[in-house]
């Protein structure tokens, strides 16, 4: 279970690999904040890696998108499976995010 | 013939993914009926411990959490049950509501309820059961 960070152009992209669950949530919010406090703005997390997302999860997901937003910047998703797409539509977080089908369609125009 | 299994555990998040997978490959019946075992009740266990170990214990370590697997033919019930004081899930507030959709917390029970079959506490409120059943989709 681990993130791995790379740069695409002046997007940073977030691989989660295993879960993004209560037990490692934290590490992915802190990641992402203090890219932000670098100066990052543009940020595609990309779940072609992921088993599963629980509650947790999807609340840092939410909390890091308004955290973005209030710097001008923009959060997108990426390569999310069925299952892990079924949490997003249950919770209509769905209509929260820009989800994309894979890493380079979020890339597109970010 | 039914197969159980109990679990006592410490009061640590981080033990989840590892508690999960534990009881995930205990139900050998469950292989059988792969996407929902593995999205609803992996998801709807999650969201059980965590709920106990972070709101029911509040993050206590000193607190346990037990976990009590049965495993049937047509079910898997599992309880999970806490040492705090207990709460009244009907006051958990829709997180799907426009007020409430882009706060960061409140997910957890309403995804308890949304992937499993049955969803039911105790009067106090520190215990919760979880009940998926197996039906229909063997093989999947």
């Amino acid at each position: 279970m681990a993130f791995q960070v790379s740069k695409s152009g002046d997007v940073l992209v977030i691989d989660v690999q295993g879960q993004l669950i209560v037990g490692n949530r934290q590490e992915l919010k802190q990641k992402v904040l203090d890219e932000l406090e670098k100066g990052e703005r543009r940020f595609v997390v990309n779940f072609s890696e992921t088993g599963y997302i629980d509650s947790s999860g999807l609340g840092v997901l939410v909390s890091l998108s308004k955290k973005i937003r209030e710097q001008e910047g923009e959060l997108r998703l990426a390569s999310l499976n069925e299952d892990l797409r079924t949490l997003f539509e249950l919770t209509k977080l769905d209509t929260l995010f820009t989800i994309a089908d894979s890493r380079e369609e979020a890339l597109e125009g970010l | 013939m039914d197969q159980e299994l109990i679990l006592e555990l410490p009061n640590d998040v981080r033990s989840i993914e590892h508690v999960v997978e534990y009881v995930m490959r205990h139900c050998s019946t469950c292989c059988d009926y792969a996407r929902r075992f593995n999205l609803n009740f992996r998801v709807g266990l999650t969201e059980a411990l965590s709920n106990a170990m972070l709101y029911g214990n509040n993050s206590d370590p000193q607190k346990r959490v037990r976990v009590e697997v049965t495993v049937r033919v047509e079910e898997i019930a599992v309880r999970v049950t806490d040492q705090g004081v207990g709460f009244d899930p009907t006051t958990v507030p829709d997180p799907t509501l426009p007020d409430n959709i882009s706060k960061s917390g409140g997910r957890g029970i309403f995804l308890m309820r949304s992937l499993m079959d049955e969803v039911w506490f105790n009067d106090q409120g520190n215990s919760v059961t979880l009940v998926l059943r197996f039906e229909g989709e063997a093989g999947e």
